[in-house]
């Protein structure tokens, strides 16, 4: 596993942490975690889109919906059941849902099974707008229930209470089964069209999370999701880490919400060891090479007799499914679900800057474009406001221009990021860490 | 009487925001068919190329508005549109001698055209926020309307009204006098044709003397001229946002798509699917409904398929069913 870490890779990687040590110095800890954390799972998520991109080559814009989706698993996993909203019109919901989903496959069973013909598509069509109907009726009156129930502070169906660790896997597997749907449509045509479907589902996404108030409150939003780890007020009244705190003769204060973020990163570390472990043993293995084989030459990897639909399939279900867990980490972060922040230029295209610079194909560079485009991300802000004030240092303190340059800070972010991933495409297009 | 304020109420709502709309879109996704059938790559930066023109066109229009210049009952942003389109212009040549004239060189693969497409959306996307901020911004000006729904109902003497907006007319006739001069020019004009000739068959267009680098310079000014239409025309319409022309991409896209990517009249044709299915999927049926049934047959619910918010889903729903059955879009575009 260290075979793809050579000198050049261990510098920059060393490079990073003085970037992150010095932030530690100038700043502070506090922030210094705070941005490491987001870089550990900013890892995962490249991890994830460099084995589309890096290991066959399939170009996915949709990260944004499957992060969403592994958010939606850690409510649905750990939030408590609201009761009520399941005795008023859960189970309701639940069979409008089957209701929907039958007519879906109805559908299809008839295009697939029936002899082609317009007495078929008049049957597809009867069973599409029927289905249609008789799903809205039974669903939204359950929805209608669900959401009367005490709307200002639950109007939900709530989720499982299980430990929150639990939904990790399985905002994996939401995100693979969004996933197959896009896979099935979209994979063995143009690559163009891969991307445009699914920009489109993650488009989607969002917007089902914005608006259906019964599954995880839409934009009223899902708060203090249970932890993993101790809360900062329980620390600060334990005897044990008092006392640990005293012989280390630090603040009660900043040293629980350290420890706690600590407890977060260590959490997240082990996670993307493991991730970048098994990755490395899947690229190195034959599947890795035949992977690579099919990205290199689709025609000649499929004369060799290799099912290069299947594989492509299967790949992009695994690393969407890679984004999902990362997603459901992330939200497990925040403890909370603000389908508003998901914007794809933050969650989709700079997961992309990020295994870019980093270098496709890479599973090591993938996760050094994580950490350092995150750590610029984040520092790319105070530094061009330094910039700014150095500019309009000269300027009366009342002028428009003034005002406006120091307002028009916020944005420097996205010429920055378009910068890097147009010089590194240009210059460097394997990346800082090259695949072998 | 009753049909007859049915069709009003059906005219108001549907077919006339939607005509509107669909123009917009077609406007757009000309844009993208035309890069894909020249450069052969899906532009995604069209959505923010748009934005750009916008912002100019917007610039322009507030100095006018400032120097007291106005075209009368016209929004002024008609007069600023050419100074956008010129802007656009130098925008996007620039952006083609720095980001892909380097890759053509390379003969690079598509996906890598992409991929700087998305770099050159995140640079164009901050000088819009950078320049203009990300607040609506309204430009319009002039008359509101050329009939309002009062003065429908006055003289008509219906119970419903018809509001018939300047902004929905000028899309129209604008969008049409562009497909025009584009169809013209493609058809008739020695630039125009050897430009199909280069999108049909590079190799065979290299052979018979045809300049790449003029064709694809003529493009670009072109995008340029229907992009920033397309923006102008949509702000004018609804109201400048530099995000919403980010979501644009996904309309526009799957208007090009289902038409038939590289297919012109395909664009078109796609851009009104998208827009009438899209506005008519998420419109509210139930007063239609009302004036044609019969009396004491009022329905309960509001007769509407999906919400407003989940207008993004009907398009890619669309785009799903014809990858599904016919992966080249309804008039046959490039290969698959």
């Amino acid at each position: 596993m260290t075979k793809s870490l050579d000198t050049r890779a261990v510098m920059l990687f060393a490079l990073v942490a003085v970037l992150f040590i010095g932030t530690g110095f100038v700043q502070s800890w506090n922030t210094t975690l705070t941005i490491l954390n987001m870089g550990l799972i900013s890892a995962i998520m490249a991890l994830g889109v460099n084995m589309q991109w890096g290991y066959a080559g399939l170009f996915n814009v949709g990260i944004m919906g499957f992060v969403a989706l592994g958010g939606l698993a850690a409510v649905l996993v750990s939030m408590p059941p609201v009761e009520d909203a399941w005795a008023a019109g859960g189970i309701q919901v639940l069979l409008g849902l089957v209701l929907g989903a039958a007519t879906v496959v109805g559908a299809i069973l008839v295009w697939t099974r029936m002899p082609a013909g317009w007495l078929r598509a008049v049957l597809m069509l009867t069973v599409l707008i029927g289905g249609f109907f008789i799903f809205r009726a039974v669903f939204d009156a359950g929805v209608a229930a669900v959401e009367s129930i005490n709307p200002a502070s639950t109007g939900y169906l709530g989720g499982l209470g299980l430990p929150i660790l639990l939904a990790w896997p399985v905002g994996g597997v939401l995100a693979a089964g969004a996933a197959w749907i896009i896979g099935k449509t979209a994979l063995g045509l143009r690559s163009d069209y891969l991307a445009i479907a699914t920009l489109g589902i993650a488009e989607i996404i969002i917007a089902v999370l914005k608006n259906e108030d019964w599954l995880a409150r839409g934009v009223k939003n899902v708060t203090s999701l249970p932890r993993p780890v101790p809360y900062e007020v329980d620390l600060q009244s334990s005897e044990a880490f008092l006392g640990f705190v005293g012989w280390l003769g630090a603040d009660p204060v900043t040293a629980s919400s350290v420890t706690v973020k600590l407890a977060y990163a260590g959490l997240f570390l082990v996670v993307l060891l493991a991730l970048i472990w098994l990755s490395e043993k899947a690229l190195n293995s034959p599947w890795g090479r035949m992977m690579r084989a099919i990205r290199d030459n689709e025609v000649s990897a499929s004369a060799m007799g290799k099912n290069v639909k299947a594989r492509h399939l299967q790949i992009f279900i695994l690393g969407s499914a890679v984004c999902g867990l990362a997603g459901a980490m992330m939200t497990t972060l925040d403890s909370q679900m603000v389908p508003g922040t998901y914007q794809p230029l933050r969650f989709t295209f700079l997961v992309w800057v990020m295994v870019i610079v980093g270098g496709s194909g890479n599973n090591w560079g993938a996760v050094l474009g994580g950490f350092l485009i995150w750590w610029l991300w984040i520092q790319v802000e105070p530094l061009g406001a330094l910039l700014m004030q150095g500019i309009t240092a000269g300027m009366p303190v009342d002028s428009w221009l003034r005002d406006h340059l120091l307002d028009a800070v916020a944005h420097m972010r996205l010429l920055t990021m378009g910068m890097i991933l147009l010089l590194v495409l240009r210059f460097s297009p394997r990346g800082l860490i090259p695949e072998r | 009487m009753d049909l007859l304020n049915a069709l009003v109420v059906l005219m108001n709502f549907v077919i006339v925001p939607a005509t509107a709309y669909g123009a917009q879109l077609a406007l757009g996704a000309l844009g993208v068919t035309l890069i894909y059938g020249i450069l052969r790559f899906s532009n995604f930066a069209h959505g923010d190329t748009m934005a750009f023109g916008a912002m100019v066109t917007i610039l322009v229009t507030w100095g006018l508005q400032g120097a007291g210049i106005t075209l009368g009952p016209l929004p002024t942003a008609l007069l600023a549109l050419p100074v956008g389109i010129a802007a656009t212009g130098l925008l996007l040549v620039g952006t083609d001698r720095v980001v892909y004239r380097f890759y053509r060189r390379q003969k690079a693969k598509p996906v890598i055209y992409v991929i700087a497409s998305l770099g050159v959306m995140f640079i164009m996307n901050g000088i819009v926020r950078f320049i203009i901020g990300v607040d609506d911004q309204r430009f319009s000006d002039g008359e509101r309307f050329i009939i309002s729904a009062r003065t429908f109902r006055e003289i008509t003497g219906l119970e419903e009204g018809l509001a018939f907006r300047t902004s929905q007319a000028i899309t129209i006739v604008v969008a049409l006098i562009a497909v025009a001069l584009l169809f013209w020019f493609l058809n008739r004009t020695r630039t125009g044709k050897s430009m199909r000739a280069f999108s049909d068959n590079e190799d065979l267009a290299l052979l018979s003397g045809i300049n790449p680098e003029r064709v694809v310079l003529v493009t670009w000014l072109l995008v340029a001229a229907l992009a920033t239409t397309a923006g102008v025309l949509y702000g004018l319409d609804k109201s400048f946002k530099p995000f919403t022309y980010f979501q644009l991409l996904l309309p526009i896209f799957a208007a090009a798509i289902v038409g038939g990517l590289g297919n012109p009249l395909g664009a078109i044709l796609g851009g009104f699917i998208i827009a009438f299915s899209e506005i008519s999927v998420t419109y509210a049926f139930r007063k239609v409904v009302e004036y044609i049934g019969p009396e004491g047959w009022e329905p309960d619910g509001l007769l509407q398929l999906l919400s407003t918010d989940y207008k993004f889903a009907v398009s890619f729903g669309i785009l799903l069913i014809v990858l599904l059955l016919r992966p080249t879009g309804i008039m046959k575009g490039k290969s698959v």
